[in-house]
């Protein structure tokens, strides 16, 4: 066929096999071609951060990348996140905290968190913010984001007094209120 | 304290002590004040919350657009016959196919699925393709062939005045002007009169975008039974549901609309949209599903966002700091269409009301059609601006008077339950403890005017609608409305119209169900936003639909509880008044033994009164204002917010940086905290992105190159919005004190707490280093200008000097509550207010059609 190409991907652990348009995407491919609408688009420029999978582990921006060139690649999408049914620390603590608001840019966080997790299990707000920096979320304020992560992180290092402060989820006390 | 059932409760043990908001013990709430997982939580963070361009059928097409490439243009012929021979096109369509125009308002039917004769603004479309793949779409869109004979274009309101032909539309007001509006109410100048001082400001307010993180998409599905069924993302399904019907010429019974989930809307999706309608003709005319996406660019041009607004605003305060008059000029530039932009003018006006007294108020204001992408509602709809120079008057005010900011307006906050002079009914008011949080909070007293140059800290506040008092096509029917279905499982199926935009509000109904039945909260199972199979709700809008979706949850939850009390009264033999619904079960409160499982609850009630259903809706109070216009402003209750913004300033260049926000919001009571939150610190962000950076302007390409009015920026690039790092930290305080109107005392915060972010910037530059910037965005290089200004023995201002000479003519009188006003005008005839159309009353007054 003129302009399409087969491949063989491998997503979230295993082996797919895909047919495609030379030209198109990997954001494309993973949505149209393997069903995995869980990677989102916000302007298939890379400039937004949505549509971040993981890429070897690396955080990859699947508007910019070609489908051709990720014949073996690993990569990874929020599809993959879950081990069986159980949530990933990160999901259950974006869930959770509402650091998933529309949800829309939440993939693209979640995936580009893990990695960062993975090369650092105990980041600062500040190492956090720059992770994420690329991600755009028009929701949250992003507050909730850096909460969750560094909850999730403290999950997954087994830190049993991880958890949100009582400021996150109700506000400070009111000032001349008590408590 | 732990909710029954599986209701996923976060770090219980971290739930306040029964003193604290949200587990106030005579309430004795169970799911209602704690946080919890939203939801639909689950689903977004997994990858499987479907948004409308990840839902696709067999044999689905695909749509593409053709739009203008000319800001202001005849159409002269528009050839498409090389498109229709490109492989896999199977449809096209042009403005021929959908001759009939809508709008959102009944009083602006001024768009075109497809423009039929003339184009508006570079980005309005003009033809559809359909083809079997969307790169098929797309390229047989580029063979589309479209003459154009250009016409002047309109950029500005200047302009529009100065330009009132050739008509963008040949309907309006005045030559170009759409809207024009003067109201008065009370002895203005009797009050100005007996002002010890008057302050006068002109300010600017540039337009903004809301800019989603997802691209409008939609599916349309042709089903048997000449029904037709579409997908969107949108916040207003049943107003998209309305227009449909008009524009394809079916009737509403064969229209079935369904609000996708939505990735973001702030307003940006309560429109109805061109590729909507053109999606569902497609379908009818292929026999197709066909699938639109729009791209990036395409978003920018949809807009219907932030109007930019020019404001001169003339005030007259006793040496005390109490107003005593206040005339407000707004001029409004709306863009192309109508949209909602008679409401948006009105709203420019209607809520300077409702925060401090104001014994006497006139409002003038216009909005100009420009040959740009249609202005609309964006988060504090068109309250933002005015209260953004409000707030910063304020502010000058009493420097100018040698009064604290903070107490100048604890001085003089409209007490509770009051009728304001423009007849809106305000009942709880939190503002006054909003202040006093953020005061003490942010260490205000001993700070404000005592940090070093270069540091500052700004106060301001803000007032916003839980809910517009009037539907956008007016009537008697109920506003919102809940179904619910209870079966023999212990589920309970509520079906609802509202739409989940991200703001949590199937969880608010959710929780609301739950709360009343005493059932885990995911005990209750959702069917929302569509027009097939949900009681309408009309939309996520105006901060409604805690409020509303609340109030009419509660009413078909009490009744189903009314039920199976019924029922289980007589199986327990104790009086019904007696059980109780809580932890899933149904017990009499005097042996808490004696019960029965909600389940087996359901079942006596089934066996006494066959299938169990309820309903329950919800109308606002009829509100005190009867002038036309009027029926802009009213709200079952009104939510108030302060803030206080630290801010360094560089000032040799300008450059700044917001060191802190403490924000305080008057939520009546928070249905669940960690989602208030969320809309509290979500809302912060945007205001401080609309106060920084965020701007949709334009610019014109030379004369050889078309001198079309095209996007400076309509990329996400470019448009510059705050990412992580531009986010400071934000102390946030919930202030709850239940308001009677609303569901458990909840009063809305998905728009509020923007609006006071904005003039405390403003506020807090003058603290910092002692410039006035009279307009937002703030840029380094304004600060930088007045710092100049300042030096070289100026004002030490940045901003507009003027307010274009309007004719405002005779303003429409109407005498204050004070003045024994009855919320009539006085001089209908005079003032020159129109019968039958073309003015905001029509709009809320009745239907479009007769």
């Amino acid at each position: 066929m003129d302009g399409y190409r087969t491949a063989t991907l491998r997503v979230n652990g295993q082996d797919v096999h895909v047919v495609f348009p030379t030209h198109h995407t990997l954001l494309e491919v993973l949505r149209e071609e393997c069903g995995l609408t869980g990677t989102k688009h916000g302007c298939e420029l890379g400039e937004c951060g949505t549509c971040t999978v993981l890429v070897d582990g690396e955080p990859v921006l699947s508007c910019l990348a070609l489908a051709v060139e990720m014949e073996g690649h690993s990569i990874e999408t929020v599809e993959g996140l879950q081990d069986g049914n159980e949530l990933h620390p990160l999901q259950a603590a974006f869930a959770d905290l509402g650091a998933a608001q529309c949800g829309y840019c939440t993939p693209g966080m979640l995936m580009t968190a893990k990695a960062l997790l993975e090369e650092n299990d105990d980041p600062s707000a500040d190492e956090i913010r720059t992770a994420l920096a690329g991600n755009l979320c028009r929701c949250t304020g992003y507050h909730k984001i850096v909460q969750a992560v560094e909850w999730a992180a403290g999950v997954a290092r087994g830190d049993a007094g991880a958890g949100p402060a009582r400021e996150a989820l109700f506000g400070s006390s009111v000032p001349g209120e008590g408590s | 304290m732990t909710p029954p059932s599986s209701g996923r409760v976060i770090a219980p043990e971290q739930a306040p002590p029964d003193s604290a908001p949200g587990s106030r013990p005579e309430d004795d709430l169970r799911v209602v004040g704690t946080p919890f997982r939203r939801v639909d939580g689950w689903a977004k963070v997994t990858g499987q919350t479907r948004f409308a361009d990840d839902i696709t059928f067999p044999r689905t097409v695909h749509m593409r657009l053709v739009r203008s490439t000319l800001p202001h243009a005849l159409i002269q012929s528009i050839d498409t016959s090389k498109a229709e021979a490109m492989p896999g096109v199977v449809g096209v369509l042009t403005g021929k196919d959908m001759p009939e125009p809508f709008g959102i308002l009944p009083v602006s039917q001024d768009e075109h699925a497809l423009c039929l004769e003339k184009v508006r603004f570079v980005g309005d479309p003009v033809v559809a393709v359909a083809a079997l793949t969307e790169d098929q779409a797309a390229d047989a869109c580029s063979a589309v062939k479209i003459e154009y004979e250009p016409l002047t274009t309109i950029a500005s309101v200047d302009e529009a005045l100065e330009t009132p032909e050739p008509l963008i539309h040949d309907y309006g007001d005045e030559g170009n002007l759409h809207k024009k509006i003067s109201l008065q109410f009370g002895a203005v100048e009797d009050g100005f009169a007996e002002a010890d001082e008057i302050f006068e400001d002109v300010m600017f307010y540039e337009g903004n975008t809301h800019l989603p993180m997802e691209q409008h998409a939609a599916v349309a599905v042709p089903e048997g039974g000449g029904r037709i069924t579409l997908y969107s993302s949108t916040q207003t399904p049943h107003y998209v549901h309305k227009v449909l019907a008009k524009v394809l010429e079916m009737p509403a019974s064969r229209v079935r609309v369904i609000a996708c989930s939505v990735g973001g809307g702030f307003g940006g999706k309560s429109d109805i949209f061109n590729h909507e309608i053109a999606a569902a003709k497609m379908a009818l005319v292929t026999g197709r599903p066909v699938k639109v996406c729009l791209n990036r660019e395409e978003v920018f041009y949809c807009h219907r966002g932030r109007h930019p607004v020019l404001m001169h605003l003339r005030t007259g305060f006793t040496k005390d700091g109490a107003m005593v008059a206040q005339h407000l000029k707004t001029a409004l530039d709306g863009g192309a269409y109508g949209s909602y932009g008679v409401a948006s003018t009105y709203y420019t006006g209607a809520l300077q009301t409702v925060t401090y007294g104001l014994p006497r108020y006139r409002f003038d204001s216009i909005r100009a059609f420009t040959n740009k992408p249609p202005c609309g509602p964006k988060r504090g709809h068109a309250t933002v601006q005015p209260r953004f120079a409000l707030e910063v008057h304020l502010d000058k005010a009493a420097e100018r008077l040698g009064i604290d900011p903070a107490d100048l307006r604890l001085n003089n906050l409209l007490p509770p339950d009051s009728i304001t002079a423009n007849y809106l009914k305000v009942g709880s008011i939190g503002l006054g403890a909003c202040i006093r949080a953020v005061v003490d909070g942010s260490g205000w007293r001993d700070r404000f005017q005592a940090l070093p140059h270069g540091r500052g800290l700004g106060l301001a506040c803000g007032s916003y609608l839980t809910g517009a008092g009037l539907p956008i096509h007016w009537n008697h029917l109920p506003q919102s409305a809940v179904q619910l279905k209870l079966d023999r499982t212990g589920t309970v199926a509520a079906y609802c119209g509202e739409a989940e935009i991200g703001q949590g509000s199937d969880s608010v109904l959710a929780a609301c169900v739950a709360e009343v039945l005493g059932i885990g909260l995911d005990d209750v199972l959702l069917c929302v936003g569509d027009t097939g199979l949900t009681p309408v709700d009309l939309g996520s809008y105006s901060s409604r639909v805690t409020l509303m979706v609340g109030r009419a949850a509660i009413q078909a939850a009490e009744r189903a509880r009314d039920r199976l009390a019924e029922a289980v009264a007589e199986k327990l033999d104790v009086p019904a008044g007696r059980l109780v619904f809580a932890e899933g079960r149904v017990f009499d409160s005097a042996s808490p033994d004696d019960g029965l499982p909600f389940a087996q609850a359901v079942q006596r009630a089934e066996e006494k009164f066959g299938a169990l259903a309820t309903t329950g809706s919800y109308a606002p109070p009829r509100a005190p204002g009867r002038y036309r216009g009027s029926g802009v402003g009213p709200s079952p209750t009104y939510s108030y917010s302060a803030c206080v913004m630290e801010v360094e300033v560089d000032p040799v260049t300008g450059l700044y940086r917001v060191e802190h926000v403490w924000i305080a919001h008057d939520i009546g009571r928070a249905i669940n905290p960690v989602l208030t939150m969320g809309q509290v610190e979500g809302g912060v962000y945007m205001g401080l992105g609309e106060a920084m950076m965020e701007e949709q302007v334009f610019r014109r390409l030379p004369k050889s190159r078309s001198n079309a009015l095209v996007h400076k920026v309509p990329s996400i690039l470019e448009y510059k919005s705050p990412t992580f790092h531009e986010m400071p930290p934000v102390t946030t305080y919930l202030i709850e004190d239940p308001d009677p109107e609303g569901p458990f005392g909840a009063k809305e915060v998905g728009q509020g707490p923007l609006l006071p972010v904005i003039p405390a910037l403003a506020n807090a530059v003058f603290d910092a280093v002692g410039v006035r910037i009279d307009q937002v965005p703030i840029g380094p290089h304004m600060i930088r200008k007045a710092l100049e200004d300042k030096a070289a023995g100026g004002e030490g201002r940045y901003g507009p000097k003027t307010f274009p000479d309007v004719d405002f003519g005779v303003p429409l009188m109407v005498p204050t509550p004070d003045e024994g006003g009855d919320g009539r005008a006085t001089n209908t005839e005079e003032a020159g207010v129109r019968k039958g159309s073309g003015t905001m009353t029509d709009g809320v007054g009745k239907d479009s059609k007769p």
